[in-house]
């Protein structure tokens, strides 16, 4: 009886430590998870996948960057010389326009004389880049050369400051204007709630009456229970309309509106905090400032912030992580534009919301998708840094303790 | 004179800050019941969406967001008391349990599109489960996970060690002592925390937008791997991609006053029951 006791305790042992590991595991899976899916983006020709780019064989240009072909197939780059070849005028050919050459009879049955034709368009021209499906190339035609097609590097995807992940036929993923969006609604989110929130910190911990603190906090308490997606459709109906009519703009889905929603977001947050930070405040200092003839704000103002500032840091820290993060609401408000920014008042468009918006329509497998997963690690990446740092500060706070 | 001037300007600045607070709430709160609640009647609650949902009600939502709170508090809910015993208990003060509460914190600070890419990588994919409850709970447990061990981690630990010396000095075992004494005292506190991670459960979107989701299926689901509608889904769907935005708007406003009437009276109950508990505490 004992003994079975002591292995039932044993087993018991066992479980628990194995179920201490689950949050690890769960932290281990996501980062293999998401890496592997995203750095495979990498591995993916800069042409889309099943398609190669011909040009003619006389033509002495070997490979191109995804940025050349993209600037070629928009008509941006206009001639050979411009990237590497003798002079010429680009002249892009898309498959599809085959079909306005050709009619059905001369492409014959199920399109077997295709690539014969193709081959001929292609050996006519010598200025030709023709964008065509592999399994209509002209096999057997000496004056059709394949373009070396290079891998996604990743120069294009931290470099690239376009972001275009179903254009033809080489799809830009640039993710800095997506980097540099996310990075600037949530500073100008944080601008707004600091001040906001730590006034109302200082309120709660240093005037407010018991009364008004019952009133106060279950207030905030709300404020952060509120699901994003409300806060995002509040946004949208309200924010938004209100926005562009004030600054008599074209749109009211801007920077600033998703600014200003997640400053409200962040403001739970960031008041908690700085008020916990402000209350552990040692009685001694306080009665110390008071007793030198300083006033109550002075007190404030010259002991009670400089003593918590590593809690409103640390609290400044975790409101940017809770607004770098955020999705439903920033992607029903900011417009989604993904162009770097250059004022508060035009759309704007974050890692997360892209990752929102376009997963649902990317094949599983396919670049873009996996171009999402990386996406979500850089995300993964920030936002561990942000907690660490987080960790880091309020440590140094209890260590300096008085 | 001058000093005390300041002083008074400041105050009433931070007087006015902490209004505005109060000011914001009731804003967002007013505007939406103001325009919900006359959409919200027993049809509308009790019936599914039709006309390209700019008529009826919000029925398979509500169906849909019931089943993925049961189905993620089944999933978390065990390994979250589980993990935080283990803490608490267990580890103690070791490395081990140091790092856990590191990883515990790390994974409540990740982005909730974060657990949507990954519940979509694991579990949709990989383990083939397909859009599916179980993907989308499993996905929303995780999320909610370092909430649920946070808060019993908390209310194992605002018990005192008196408690558990003097059941082991009576003899009982370890287990016996976690399972007699420490649990049913902790009981409460655990509660109040599987209610919180409800209510969140209930309001996050982004981790079910790939693992679970529909656009619109009226039909309620016959099993665990069929896809269900969820309420703050819903919403977002009618508020941005409707057939006909300006004739669904009512019906977002209804939705949304549904979804913040769900999640505020599952904090009010945590609250309710924490201060509920507590009094009780202090007549024992």
């Amino acid at each position: 009886m004992k003994k079975l006791r002591k292995i039932t305790e044993q087993i018991v042992k066992l479980l628990l430590t194995v179920n201490g590991g689950v949050t690890s595991l769960a932290i281990l899976l996501i980062i293999v998870f998401l890496f592997k899916e995203g750095l495979g983006l990498f591995k993916n020709p800069s042409v889309e996948k099943g398609y190669v780019l011909c040009v003619n064989s006389a033509n002495n240009v070997e490979r191109l960057s995804s940025y050349e072909i993209k600037q070629i197939f928009d008509w941006k780059t206009t001639d050979w010389n411009e990237i590497g070849g003798n002079a010429g005028t680009i002249a892009p050919f898309r498959f599809e326009e085959i079909f306005s050459l050709y009619s059905d009879e001369e492409l014959g049955e199920d399109y077997s004389l295709l690539p014969e034709k193709l081959g001929e368009v292609i050996a006519k021209d010598i200025n030709i880049i023709a964008y065509i499906p592999q399994e209509f190339f002209p096999q057997n035609n000496n004056a059709v050369k394949i373009l070396t097609s290079e891998n996604i590097r990743f120069s294009d995807f931290f470099g690239g400051t376009e972001w275009l992940p179903t254009t033809t036929p080489s799809p830009q993923f640039g993710v800095f204007p997506l980097i540099l969006g996310t990075l600037w609604i949530s500073l100008f989110a944080i601008l707004i709630a600091l001040p906001l929130g730590v006034g109302v910190a200082v309120y709660l911990s240093e005037l407010a009456s018991e009364r008004v603190r019952k009133i106060l906090k279950p207030a905030i308490e709300l404020l952060a229970g509120i699901p994003s997606v409300v806060y995002g459709f509040f946004g949208l109906v309200v924010l938004v309309p209100l926005v562009q009519r004030t600054f008599n703009l074209p749109v009211g889905e801007t920077a600033f509106t998703g600014s200003l929603i997640l400053a409200i977001m962040a403001l739970p947050t960031i008041i908690t905090i700085a008020e916990d930070a402000m209350r552990n405040t040692p009685r001694a200092m306080r009665e110390a400032s008071l007793a030198l003839g300083a006033t109550h704000w002075q007190t404030i103002y010259k002991v009670i912030i400089p003593y918590s500032s590593s809690g409103i840091m640390a609290a400044i820290v975790l409101g940017i992580g809770r607004a770098i993060g955020e999705t439903m609401a920033v992607l029903m408000v900011t417009g989604n534009a993904a162009v770097i920014p250059s004022s508060l008042f035009q759309p704007i468009r974050t890692i997360p919301a892209t990752i929102a918006a376009e997963l649902g329509e990317a094949p599983v497998g396919g670049a873009h998708y996996q171009s999402l997963f990386l996406l979500g690690s850089i995300l993964f990446i920030i936002t561990m840094i942000i907690s660490i740092s987080a960790e880091f500060i309020s440590r140094r706070r209890q260590s300096k303790g008085i | 004179m001058h000093k005390r001037i300041k002083q008074k300007i400041v105050f009433i600045v931070l007087r006015l800050l902490g209004i505005l607070i109060v000011g914001i709430l009731l804003w967002i709160l007013g505007f939406i019941v103001y325009n919900g609640a006359e959409v919200i009647n027993w049809t509308f609650l009790t019936t599914a969406p039709t006309e390209g949902m700019t008529a009826g009600g919000i029925f398979p939502a509500i169906v849909g967001t019931f089943c993925l709170i049961t189905g993620s508090v089944v999933f978390a809910f065990p390994i979250g008391v589980l993990s935080a015993i283990y803490m608490n208990e267990y580890a103690g003060n070791t490395w081990i349990a140091k790092f856990i509460r590191i990883m515990t914190n790390n994974l409540g600070s990740i982005p909730s599109i974060v657990f949507g890419l990954f519940g979509m990588a694991l579990f949709v994919n990989t383990l083939g489960f397909g859009d599916s409850i179980i993907a989308g709970s499993c996905t929303l447990g995780l999320l909610v996970l370092p909430v649920i061990i946070r808060t019993t981690e908390e209310a194992l630990k605002s018990i005192p060690d008196t408690y558990r010396t003097g059941s082991l000095a009576l003899g009982a075992t370890k287990l016996q002592t976690i399972w007699r004494v420490i649990l049913p005292m902790a009981f409460p506190n655990i509660i109040t925390g599987l209610i919180l991670s409800i209510g969140r459960v209930s309001g996050e979107t982004a981790p079910i937008l790939f693992t679970v989701a529909a656009y619109f299926l009226p039909k309620l689901p016959d099993s665990i791997f069929d896809q269900v509608m969820a309420l703050p889904y819903h919403l977002y769907v009618i508020a941005t991609s409707g057939t006909d935005i300006e004739a669904s708007r009512p019906i977002a406003y209804g939705t949304a006053l549904v979804l913040i009437i769900v999640v505020l009276l599952i904090n009010l109950l945590a609250t309710f029951l924490r201060k509920y508990f507590a009094k009780k505490v202090k007549m024992n």
